[in-house]
């Protein structure tokens, strides 16, 4: 019978992602519920060194693989390894932060095993003996519970959204032996190739050390509508910055992307203007000190974790506020 | 070039939810729906390799035939050339399953592209096109941003986190996801929403895809979540919201 939960812990080069140090904290948690226990999964290059690193978390055993077909991420190569390690450690539960990476090849990993994968989950409840996840729908707007319907057989693919679980959490102070997984993978057809890796915008705008940040969503419906939104910003000393499908539109420069796919920020002020706020944007603000939330939709998922909400129209409100922070400040 | 399209219909963006009685899922008696945000770019990714490369789009969806109709229609107005319709009623909740009855309705056709969105408006699994490829044997990418056509390769260039990029290359067949902003959404023309009409649609049921209906997941409860702060909702007009906030600000909150 499957048993244990196995970690896929992502890094970069040997430094483990906090996403995947999340994963573990999660793991600790249900595995200390369900008394099973913790190994973790470190794949790439310089695995081992980041394995060292894992290591130090209270868990049991640490598996690398660093074998050369592994140096660049591929979906074939990483899937091949990882089935190799889950095909002998048999565990119930295989848990990953679900990084753009997790995403790309998991549900490819699960199917090759006739398994699902429960992505992108936003907590966990304990029911009846077995786990309940939770996942958000609907751009964030309702919460689900979902759970396997044969819990019990394995493996089971979860992934946890980047600050679902706390690495605070994490406990530390454990030396568990890390050890190379033996994959090998001569036989495995890798079917993509890797040609080039660069970064989208040379000395691009660093939004994660603006004190104040006005950021706007598709609520502002045209760009010739954007200056209301850039006078409050000036008004607040502000930078501005934007969810996705305004940079999409190419309303605004991508480096002014706040959310998964563009910066994580954490000032003080963050005001969003028109922003909805699905999860892929949450997750790059939800540091932010005070949040300010401007949106017609009072069910707007925004509000969930803004201090100070308004619901109304925003060609009326933000002009009206950029006046008033005018007279405030003097 | 045959291209296969999945697309996916859900809710308006903006509509207001109410969860049934029952608590496992949304009344859509009231709701409107349209073309899930990504897919739309899938569908544009489509039609631009197919005006490059000549071949065929064929949009494949899923859900109850009727109300799928205007979905169909506005991607066969755009340009594509057919459709496929698996009609269920009931929303599936597994994407597993899902993945399934598209590979098991796609598979005939032989494509030699696969195209979905990233990810879902509505249930967000995010995973169609990936459990599609291994279910198909097909390579994949996800998040791809801009897509070229070489001698049986395709030359990818895919989104990775925090605005990196790579280039990639993977034989076809293969299914892509296509990231939002791939290229500027067309809109239908007259003529194409008159040739619409004429195009050739083939529905299938569920039960004729030869798939067990086994679920692999299993939702038991949809609610509203609980506000993880205390919001204050300002009330009034735009200026004394205005004037309200900005005071909060200074005195209370002490941020600017």
């Amino acid at each position: 019978m499957a048993s244990g939960i196995l970690t896929i812990v992502e890094q970069n080069d040997g430094k483990v992602s906090r996403i995947g140090w999340e994963a573990l904290a999660a793991a600790q948690e249900i595995g200390a519920v369900l008394n099973q226990p913790i190994s973790a999964l470190v794949l790439g290059k310089n695995a081992q060194a980041a394995g060292k690193a894992v290591a130090e978390a209270k868990i049991q055993q640490v598996w690398f693989a660093e074998n050369s077909e592994l140096l660049n991420y591929t979906p074939d190569g990483f899937s091949a390894a990882t089935k190799q390690i889950i095909e002998k450690a048999q565990p119930q539960y295989v848990f990953a932060g679900h990084s753009y990476q997790a995403r790309d090849y998991m549900p490819k990993l699960a199917t090759a095993l006739g398994r699902v994968f429960m992505s992108d989950c936003i907590g966990y409840r304990f029911e009846d003996g077995g786990v309940v996840f939770i996942r958000q729908m609907f751009q964030g707007k309702i919460n689900a519970d979902f759970s396997f319907t044969d819990q019990k057989s394995g493996p089971n693919f979860v992934s946890f959204q980047a600050g679902a679980v706390s690495s605070d959490k994490l406990a530390k102070g454990g030396s568990a032996a890390v050890a190379d997984a033996g994959v090998n993978l001569s036989g495995a057809s890798i079917r993509t190739k890797v040609l080039e890796i660069f970064e989208g915008v040379k000395g691009k705008v660093d939004l994660t050390k603006a004190e104040v940040i006005v950021s706007v969503g598709r609520g502002i419906k045209e760009k010739d509508k954007l200056p209301i939104v850039e006078e409050l910003a000036k008004a607040l000393g502000a930078e501005i910055a934007a969810s996705r499908p305004v940079c999409d539109d190419g309303w605004l420069p991508m480096d002014r992307q706040i959310g998964s796919s563009g910066q994580t920020v954490a000032p003080k002020l963050y005001v969003a203007v028109g922003i909805s706020g699905a999860i892929q944007h949450i997750v790059g603000m939800k540091g932010s000190r005070v949040v300010v939330a401007i949106n017609k939709d009072e069910r707007a998922p925004i509000f969930d974790l803004a201090d100070y909400g308004v619901v109304g129209d925003l060609f009326e409100v933000v002009p009206a506020l950029t006046a008033a922070i005018q007279e405030v400040k003097g | 070039m045959k291209i296969i399209l999945c697309l996916k219909q859900v809710p308006l963006k903006d509509s207001q939810l109410k969860i049934t009685a029952d608590g496992i899922w949304v009344d859509e008696k009231n709701l409107n729906f349209e073309i899930n945000e990504s897919d739309h770019y899938a569908l544009e990714a489509g039609l631009r390799l197919k005006e490059k490369h000549g071949g065929e789009v064929i949009v494949i969806s899923m859900g109850p035939a009727a109300r799928l109709k205007q979905a169909i229609s506005q991607a066969l107005a755009k340009g594509a050339d057919r459709a496929l319709v698996i009609n269920h009623e009931q929303p599936i909740l597994d994407p597993l399953l899902s993945a399934n009855l598209l590979a098991a309705a796609i598979k005939p056709e032989n494509p030699d592209l696969v195209l979905t969105g990233l990810q879902s408006d509505d249930l967000g699994f995010g995973q169609t096109g990936v459990v599609l490829a291994e279910l198909l044997g097909m390579p994949h990418a996800t998040l791809v941003m801009e897509i070229q056509s070489l001698d049986g390769r395709l030359k990818i260039k895919r989104e990775l986190e925090s605005g990196w990029f790579q280039y990639i290359e993977l034989p076809s067949p293969a299914v892509l996801t296509v990231q939002s902003g791939y290229a500027p959404i067309r809109y239908a023309t007259i003529k194409g929403i008159m040739e619409a009409k004429k195009k050739p649609l083939k529905e299938m049921n569920v039960a004729d895809l030869g798939v067990p209906m086994r679920q692999s997941v299993k939702m038991s409860k949809m609610y509203v979540p609980v506000k993880s702060k205390q919001t204050q909702i300002l009330q009034g007009d735009a200026k004394s919201v205005a004037k309200q906030l900005a005071e909060k600000l200074k005195n209370e909150a002490k941020v600017i």
